[in-house]
């Protein structure tokens, strides 16, 4: 196949600009950093994935045959960590907040691009302690590290998987402070609070979120590893100390970190939905208020994980309630992302599939947190496959369909080509069936009563594995695919104008892929986000 | 098929059946929602397919819309909110005169004491149509005893008692499983609760020479020599146990706390930290000294020298006897 012409033949842009290996590792460019970060996390995501497919290959019989208990209970943990910390959290953020922030409000860069390349540092130094840990046996503490099981018992490598975290959440704490800083200080002219893309707000509550939660995660685990190395005592009732002090540090970062997964994915959801509906979101500022009302009421209901843990009849009732509040401004974003699609001009471009597949799974997984929330349901339900199966679809069903959704929206900008349509189309199709089936039959396996972290199971549940197997295995299919298209449409895929799909946004303004500065001359803004009336229709979709 | 491939979980307690009714409920409720959202994103999507010679309506919102769509989920939540809380709130709540099974959870079993003197491993026997109420703790990590038939589960944490209790209502065999992580065989760490008609309960109970728990009790209170403080006729070094279950106790730091399963427990592991006021921190710790199963023994004997006849939740356990009901379940042997 012959090579389309080179875009960079045209013009100087910020991956032509500099070649070598030096120039991207010294580079303090968002979009390269963006990159550095996006190679890391793909890299960390197939990991991820390769636990969890050997995790689902264990239980596709009843007993424990393929891997033994120990092994398994490593398989599950280094998934959960690995997949959270080194994937999830800085998925969205990293990679295409990373390169979108600073062109969406019109800036030349983040407010501190020095601290933007440290942070994936530290994020390299957290990943490679991950690896160190996952090639000397692994730590088998369940991605929760609940004590005394992690401090006194785990006899496994649970500091350097404890400090590995904690060298990443020093990433994710900068990363926050930089997109903090950089959408408070480096607006361009008239780009007001209102004249935000959603995805600036979305990425703006996430940070919150990391600046003032990561830090008590840190805290957590580093008495995790002082009471494991030096016998504090902290959390060890032998030494007069609290297991559930623990359980309730823990998920005081941890719920939150739910938010910092999705609410990026939010953000990537509004800007797609716009675009191929061609419309102004529906109800703006209730969409932009919904997030930080997330992120806030997200810090009030942790100890929704510890109805069965041993807490107080009436602090339970309380983060009950306050769960329920919480979901109601992720009601409000899911009406209106519908609304917005109504009286729209809607195309099906890849992007728009992995919208509707977001809101589809997100609004499951929302829904099945009402039952997860309604304490007596809770109380039969927690810690089975249903909890399983209800975060993988916010986890995954939302924030990972996001996130490849957003990658092929703007693919065009970060690499100046397009991506083949169809193969995305199909890929897209493969993955929301293949999650589907694997994590659909895991909400009945749960209400079965079959708990999670079982490397062997009663008889009666093995149809249901199996079909989550088979799923697991076309998700994978699924996965594979988009890396491939995208890295064969680096050279190959036809090459990309500014604005390929007509978007509306800043960043549809600069070239493809952008100059090193993004912009010749700051912009200046006059018009409100998602103009689409003021902009000229595009070509109907083959 | 369905022998091998079952869509609903048995029902075997008091409780299945109201927790089933609100799941039910929220299948439904969500069910609706979900689909009334994927039926408009589909109409949409058809409906206003990008075609030449249309575009878009651009529309701003609609603050009537927005406030409906925020108050009346808010209104659903909170009905659900209160549907679930009363379901827990009686889960958490014991009846008065339940039956009292003492459990010690490690790596990787459970270890059940009956009031009776019965001890199991792994298996469970309880009658019909009882309340039951499971004292559990750990000996080691935090395990969680849940039983899916009966739609109850409770973490058992090191270092405490917590409380779980069920009423059975189907006779048959029924998982039991340990639901928090607690390290290699967590997944082997399983059981049987067995629900059995109470004749033949009785039956079963008869079977073993075991001497009631409290009484066991009361030969380690003797032999460790707890008795020569606290003594039931003179006022002794420590205070005087009978009676003193569930009661309000005055410390010397001016706090007034009840003196429940793990206020007794608290104070026979590590006396010193609450201190009954008018008494020296002179009692030596237990903690390391007595396993949990003579821990829970040492308990039940304290809780058995209730006698008042106002009643608290011991009394049902008397080695005395009792004035109400199955008074077989309390005899002396």
């Amino acid at each position: 196949m012959a090579t389309s012409p080179t875009p960079a033949a045209e013009r100087e842009n910020y991956l032509n600009t500099e070649y070598g290996i030096r120039s991207w590792l010294l580079t303090t460019d968002h979009k390269r950093i963006a990159l550095l970060y996006l190679l890391l996390i793909t890299f960390f995501f197939f990991i991820g994935g390769f636990f969890a497919l050997l995790i689902r290959l264990e239980l596709l019989t009843p007993a424990g045959d393929l891997v033994q208990a120990d092994t398994y209970n490593k398989l599950f943990t280094m998934h959960g960590q690995v997949m959270v910390f080194f994937f999830l959290i800085p998925a969205i953020p990293a990679v295409l907040g990373n390169f979108l922030i600073p062109i969406m409000i019109g800036a030349k860069d983040l407010a501190f691009p020095r601290i933007n390349l440290f942070s994936w540092y530290l994020l390299v130094i957290g990943g490679l302690l991950m690896m160190y840990t996952i090639l000397t046996g692994g730590a088998d503490t369940g991605w929760t590290f609940y004590p005394p099981f992690s401090t006194a018992f785990a006899k496994s490598q649970v500091v350097t998987a404890a400090l590995a975290i904690f060298v990443a959440g020093f990433s994710s704490i900068l990363t926050g402070l930089n997109f903090i800083v950089t959408i408070h200080r480096m607006r361009a002219p008239g780009m007001t609070w209102s004249r935000l893309p959603l995805f600036v707000w979305a990425n703006y509550a996430t940070s919150i979120i990391q600046v003032l939660g990561t830090p008590v995660l840190a805290i957590t685990l580093m008495l995790v590893a002082l009471d494991r190395l030096f016998a504090f005592g902290i959390f060890d009732p032998q030494r007069g100390g609290d297991p559930l002090l623990f359980q309730h540090l823990f998920w005081f970062y941890s719920h939150p970190a739910v938010y910092i997964m999705i609410l990026p994915g939010m953000g990537v959801v509004s800007e797609v939905v716009s675009c191929f509906s061609r419309k102004r979101i529906f109800g703006y500022k209730f969409m932009a208020l919904a997030l930080i009302a997330i992120a806030v009421l997200g810090f009030l209901v942790w100890a929704h994980h510890m109805f069965v843990a041993g807490i107080s009849l009436y602090a339970a009732l309380v983060f009950s309630l306050l769960s329920y509040l919480v979901a109601v401004p992720s009601a409000i974003k899911v009406f209106n992302w519908t609304a917005t699609m109504y009286k729209g001009s809607i195309s099906y471009a890849t992007p728009m599939l992995y919208a509707f597949g977001f809101i589809g799974l997100f609004t499951m997984g929302g829904l099945t947190g009402l039952f997860l929330a309604a304490l007596g349901v809770d109380v039969h339900v927690t810690d089975t496959y249903f909890v399983i199966a209800h975060f993988h679809y916010i986890m995954v069903g939302g924030m990972v369909m996001a996130y490849i959704g957003g990658l092929h929206f703007w693919w065009p900008k970060i690499s100046g080509r397009m991506y083949p349509e169809a193969w995305g189309k199909l890929a897209a199709l493969i993955i929301f069936v293949g999650f589907n089936l694997t994590f659909f039959p895991q909400f009945v396996l749960g209400y079965l009563g079959m708990p999670r972290r079982y490397w062997q199971y009663s008889p009666e549940f093995q149809v249901l594995n199996v079909l989550s197997t088979a799923g697991a295995t076309i998700l994978a299919v699924g996965y594979v695919l988009p890396m491939v298209y995208f890295l064969w449409s680096m050279r190959y895929g036809k090459v990309a104008d500014e604005n390929p799909w007509g978007a509306a946004g800043l960043e549809w303004m600069t070239a493809s892929p952008p100059p090193t500065f993004n912009f010749d001359e700051t912009p200046v803004v006059t018009w409100e986000a998602y103009d689409y009336a003021n902009l000229k229709e595009v070509p109907v979709e083959p | 098929m369905f022998q091998t491939f079952p869509l609903w979980p048995e029902r075997a307690s008091t409780t299945a059946g109201g927790v089933d009714a609100l799941f039910i409920f929220l299948l439904t409720l969500c069910g609706l929602m979900a689909i009334m959202i994927f039926i408009m994103i589909l109409v949409f999507a058809a409906k206003y397919r990008r075609s030449r010679g249309r575009e878009a309506e651009q529309i701003e919102g609609s603050n009537a819309l927005e406030l409906t769509w925020s108050g009346v989920p808010l209104v659903i939540f909170m009905g659900i909110f209160v549907w679930g809380a009363a379901i827990y709130f009686k889960e958490r709540t014991p009846p008065q005169d339940s039956a009292e099974i003492y459990t010690v959870a490690k790596q990787w079993m459970w270890k059940f004491q009956h009031m009776e003197g019965q001890r199991e491993i792994n298996e469970l026997h309880v009658p019909i149509g009882r309340d039951v109420k499971m004292i559990m703790t750990s000996q080691d990590v935090i395990h969680s005893f849940y039983v899916p038939a009966f739609r109850i589960k409770q973490d058992v944490l090191p270092g405490r008692y917590t409380v779980a209790w069920f009423r059975a209502t189907k006779a048959g065999r029924y998982h039991l499983f340990c639901a928090e992580y607690c390290g290699t065989s967590h997944s082997g760490m399983i059981g049987d609760v067995v629900v059995m008609q109470p004749a033949q309960y009785e039956q079963w109970l008869s079977g073993g020479p075991a001497a009631p728990l409290a009484q066991t009790g009361k030969q380690l209170f003797l032999s460790l020599g707890c008795s020569t403080c606290h003594r039931f006729d003179v006022q002794g070094r420590g205070p005087n146990l009978m009676n003193a279950y569930n009661r309000p106790v005055l410390l010397d730091d001016g706090r007034t706390i009840t003196a429940d399963e793990n206020y007794l427990r608290e104070s026979i592991l590590t006396p010193a930290v609450k201190v009954v006021s008018g008494f020296k921190p002179i009692m030596p710790i237990f903690q390391g000294i007595i396993s949990e199963e003579q821990l829970n023994a040492l308990v039940a004997y304290i809780k058995s020298l209730n006698q008042s006849p106002e009643g608290t939740a011991g009394t049902r356990n008397t080695p005395t006897g009792s004035p109400t009901g199955q008074p077989q379940m309390m005899q002396v042997q």
